[in-house]
């Protein structure tokens, strides 16, 4: 029943939450993105948002990562270095500080989070340098043990990105939005494009390092297992409403909503 | 037996729990399963779900964990210092207490890809803050009492047998020394010497001061570890 991530969030102390959210809705002209979409986020809580394609999943993580501007609410982040801000109402340039330090963004795609044109070591090191590390030794150290702790090969710290398979360019991504060590990661469909054999190794990979790491993260997916394995809590999306929310073993063993019953009774159990 | 000198503590009180199923796939039959259900159990006692087949036992349990969702009443838990409202705590505090007080142990163990038996058994110490090798050595200790190979301790469980997969998942259930624990026929598919580990399991954390509420099927175990039985009767025919 309890898969997923055991390392939760300490209930003890009351602690911030890390993404406050609240009436937040997208519309592209007369048509809907998502709405009245309201949730608290706190450190260390994975939380994955499951909805059949066109449900509003993407627009809602566009939204909450500040890519997409919003037709109504707010998204209140709780900064370690400037507190409290308005997400949308952040200057351009620290919205992008806060994307190559505090956040990470995992996309569906390795090809869309990757550099294809530099070495797997350039891609690891774009983060740190970009906030001001100039020790290439230390960078290329970084580099090396990060691309062991995502399972790849030390000796392909030189290769290109286009030399890898699909399963490392994604675990290069992985490591790429990783290493500055952000405490918020959204990731949008993160074993989409994969082989299940090479999505389980992946899952386990990011099970573990979530895990090991304390993150807080948005996981969108359409798939009912990959939920299971990483989020605690789920929210279920239909037509760009939340239907349903609740801790990830709930939702998916008492579902409520018509829509879920539906969507878990759809599973093929292999 | 509790000591009736000392005054029980309780750690588990239900009242007035509800829970029904419907379901939309199937023109939205509604399924009762209990009604207005009060029940307490105190540190230190097993209680035994009672009753027929679809009596709602492992539906009751599931909702003691917040597994499943009433739609009336209350489960209070003694949290520490606090009671928790399994029912209306938000996900984070259940989450908690699902990690530092109550332990669920149910027949089927949910197989994580990859990950090692041995590690499977000894993450909720892990979580706990222990240390990986002495949450490994202790698992090692509890798959050894419950004949599990050493060969096996390094493999995933998915190729195990059920018996096997069902020790693997009692190891990872009682490694973790909680104040309440909630058993789904934790020995139903277990030969007599296995049973006979369980049961004495159970009682060891029972006389530990721990608050077991289970469903054993079997008799002989039901006997061998529970106080009390608390019956369900079945309400209505399931359509």
């Amino acid at each position: 029943m309890t898969a997923a991530l055991a390392h939760a969030p300490t209930a003890q102390a009351d602690p911030h939450p890390l993404l406050d959210v609240s009436g937040l809705a997208k519309w592209y002209g007369p048509h809907l993105g998502c709405r009245d979409v309201a949730f608290t986020l706190y450190p260390g809580e994975v939380m994955g948002v499951v909805g059949e394609s066109g449900s509003g999943k993407t627009t809602l993580l566009g939204c909450l990562s500040g890519g997409l501007e919003p037709s109504a609410g707010r998204v209140t982040y709780h900064s370690e270095r400037w507190g409290a801000v308005d997400i949308h109402a952040l200057p351009e340039g620290r919205r992008r500080l806060l994307m190559r330090t505090e956040w990470g963004f995992v996309r569906q795609n390795p090809r869309d989070g990757l550099r294809m044109g530099v070495s797997a070591g350039a891609n690891i090191g774009e983060r740190p340098m970009a906030v001001g590390d100039r020790h290439y030794g230390r960078i290329r150290a970084q580099a090396l043990d990060w691309l062991k702790q995502v399972e790849i090969d030390q000796t392909r710290l030189d290769d290109r990105p286009a030399q890898f398979s699909g399963g490392m360019q994604q675990r290069l991504q992985i490591a790429r939005v990783l290493v500055n060590g952000p405490r918020l990661v959204f990731m949008d469909e993160p074993t989409g494009g994969l082989d299940v054999s090479v999505q389980a190794r992946l899952l386990d990979l990011l099970r573990d390092l979530v895990a090991r790491l304390g993150l807080a993260a948005v996981i969108v997916t359409h798939d009912l297992a990959v939920a299971r394995l990483l989020a605690h809590r789920l929210m279920v999306m239909k037509d760009g409403r939340v239907v349903e929310e609740g801790l990830t073993d709930q939702v998916l063993d008492d579902p409520h909503h018509p829509y879920t019953q539906l969507l878990v009774s759809s599973v093929l159990q292999a | 037996m509790t000591d009736p000198t000392q005054s029980p503590r309780p750690m588990i009180r239900v009242e007035g729990l509800s829970k029904a199923f419907v379901l939309h796939t199937q023109g939205g039959a509604r399924i009762p399963v209990f009604d207005g259900l009060d029940l307490t159990a105190h540190a230190g006692e097993c209680v035994a779900l009672h009753g027929p087949s679809g009596a709602g036992k492992s539906t009751l349990l599931r909702a003691l964990y917040a597994n499943y969702r009433p739609g009336a009443g209350h489960v209070w838990v003694r949290h520490g210092e606090t009671w928790v409202d399994m029912v209306t705590a938000p996900p984070r505090v259940v989450i908690d207490v699902r990690r530092r007080t109550m332990g669920h142990v149910s027949q089927f163990l949910r197989v994580i890809p990859r990950v090692p038996a041995l590690d499977v058994v000894a993450e909720p110490l892990v979580v706990l803050g222990e240390s990986q090798e002495q949450a490994r050595r202790r698992a090692g200790a509890l798959l050894t009492r419950l004949n599990i190979p050493e060969r096996l301790w390094s493999l995933a469980p998915a190729t195990f047998s059920g018996g096997e997969q069902q020790r693997v998942n009692v190891a990872r259930g009682f490694i973790a020394p909680v104040p309440v624990l909630l058993l789904d026929e934790p020995t139903a598919s277990l030969d007599k010497d296995n049973r006979d580990v369980v049961v004495a399991l159970i009682r060891e954390a029972r006389d530990a001061g721990a608050a077991v509420v289970g469903i054993f099927h079997d008799a002989t175990v039901r006997e061998a570890v529970c106080d009390r039985l608390f019956t369900l009767d079945v309400r209505t025919e399931a359509a």
